[in-house]
């Protein structure tokens, strides 16, 4: 079974939908407990880095997450707000972050150039950076939707899987044990997407 | 990277897919569903629905039939029509909805506006603004839901306005090109992105690739279109089409 955390601040009915299309048996999550039985996680998000950490605070979601991830080694998938979620700060807000993996969020103004538009919006490719379980590393160009003003900073660099160009480059994935994190949308990305998400339900 | 968007746009009126002329002239062009689905199918950037029964007789957005295009669409979605408080945004987004576009609300409530932004961020708030040239060759802002227009002056006023209140992207539709297939007003798309900073949808009068192209040279971040998408040969035939990835990387980049 794999939990959708919906706290809130995120379309997870939509992500929902594309891992039934895929395949997979889902149940959206609204309290902590409703992770009981859950053997995967996706937390996606929209919106503002510490309204959504306060959010998962306050819920006490943050706690069941920790438990999952670290202790019991459950794979989880962070999508948008959901991969900034999980690094320990970010330029867009005070809060802590969940922390789960070494790194920072920064925002885009930081490696864009002056006539990129921010939020950056609209659909970009990748660039596999290594073997991964989350993409396939295939010859066609794979693209994505992305809508983001902030961007993973990973401690360690070769973490990141895939990166992307807008201004400068930035880590558009990363895999870290069984954390994964992307900075589009494979909810919103068709069949690009729909491999991602069905990679991520065959764990 | 594909730097613009290009954004088939669906009228719905009590249910149906229809096509307006200058605003006008309803037409009947078959089931909103199956057309989102052969969109999906084809691929497309962005999807923008329309409910323009719902503004126009001031009803509540129809729920179940927005649930039902959200579930066909693996791809950004943005739906409008009848929005005017914050519960009914907040509805829209959990049935699976990227964005909302607001055009009367504009007119009437700025602040509600301003709470969207706060509440959900700019870029999940469409406010589009819909422009008729009069005989003088001037400029008229026109609001669909109460059939007034203004003039140029209360134009500029209104768009500084929505930019401050902060919504993410400006859709400016044109009406006297509206399902013509005559070819964009490259003069309004041009003088609006001038003014603004963020992402501006151009809509109205597209007939061909080349016609998207002159509207992004114009200043659109992206190009939207109904009648082209829609309607095939000089007859009106319905057939959908979406010209491929590649072609609009050849034609964009």
């Amino acid at each position: 079974m794999i939990v959708v955390i919906d706290y809130g601040i995120n379309n997870s009915s939509s992500v929902a939908r594309m891992i039934q299309k895929v395949g997979g048996s889902v149940k959206i999550a609204t309290f902590p407990e409703d992770l009981d039985g859950a053997s995967k996680i996706v937390l996606p998000g929209v919106g503002h880095f510490d309204e959504g950490i306060k959010l998962l605070n306050d819920s006490g979601f943050s706690d069941s997450i920790k438990n999952c991830v670290l202790r019991l080694k459950m794979p989880i998938l962070g999508i948008c707000l959901g991969m900034q979620l999980f690094c320990e700060s970010s330029e867009e807000g005070t809060r802590k972050g969940l922390g789960l993996i070494p790194g920072k969020v920064l925002h885009l103004s930081d490696t864009s150039r002056e006539d990129l538009k921010i939020p950056h919006m609209g659909w970009n490719t990748l660039e596999i950076t290594r073997p991964n379980r989350l993409l396939n590393d295939c010859s066609d160009e794979q693209r994505f939707y992305f809508v983001h003003s902030y961007y993973v900073q990973l401690r360690s660099p070769e973490l990141s899987i895939a990166s992307t160009t807008y201004g400068a480059k930035f880590c558009s994935a990363f895999e870290v044990d069984n954390i994964f994190g992307v900075q589009f949308h494979p909810e919103k990305s068709h069949r690009f997407g729909i491999n991602l998400m069905s990679n991520f339900v065959d764990l | 990277m594909l730097k613009h968007r290009v954004i088939p746009t669906l009228l719905i009126q009590n249910g149906d897919l229809i096509k307006t002329s200058k605003f006008k002239n309803a037409e009947y062009i078959g089931d909103p569903v199956n057309a989102i689905k052969i969109f999906n199918e084809k691929e497309v950037d962005e999807l923008i629905v329309l409910d323009v029964s719902k503004s126009k007789e001031k009803l509540e957005p129809d729920y179940d039939l927005i649930e039902e295009f959200a579930g066909e669409c693996f791809m950004p979605l943005t739906y409008g029509g009848g929005i005017k408080t914050l519960e009914q945004a907040g509805r829209i987004f959990r049935l699976g909805v990227e964005k909302i576009c607001i055009n009367s609300l504009c007119f009437r409530d700025v602040s509600t506006i301003k709470s969207m932004v706060k509440k959900f961020g700019s870029q999940s708030i469409v406010a589009s603004i819909d422009v008729k040239k009069t005989l003088f060759g001037r400029y008229k802002l026109y609001d669909s839901s109460s059939s007034c227009s203004y003039d140029a002056k209360f134009l500029e006023n209104h768009l500084q306005q929505l930019l401050h209140v902060g919504v993410g992207e400006i859709m400016l539709g044109s009406i006297d090109k509206d399902g013509t297939l005559s070819g964009p007003d490259l003069n309004i798309i041009k003088k609006v992105s001038e003014k603004i900073r963020i992402p501006l949808i151009s809509i109205g009068g597209v007939s061909s690739l080349e016609d998207i192209k002159n509207s992004v040279l114009a200043g659109a971040s992206a190009v939207a279109a109904g009648a082209f998408f829609v309607f095939h040969g000089k007859r009106r035939a319905v057939l959908i089409t979406y010209p491929s990835y590649q072609e609009l990387e050849a034609l964009l980049n």
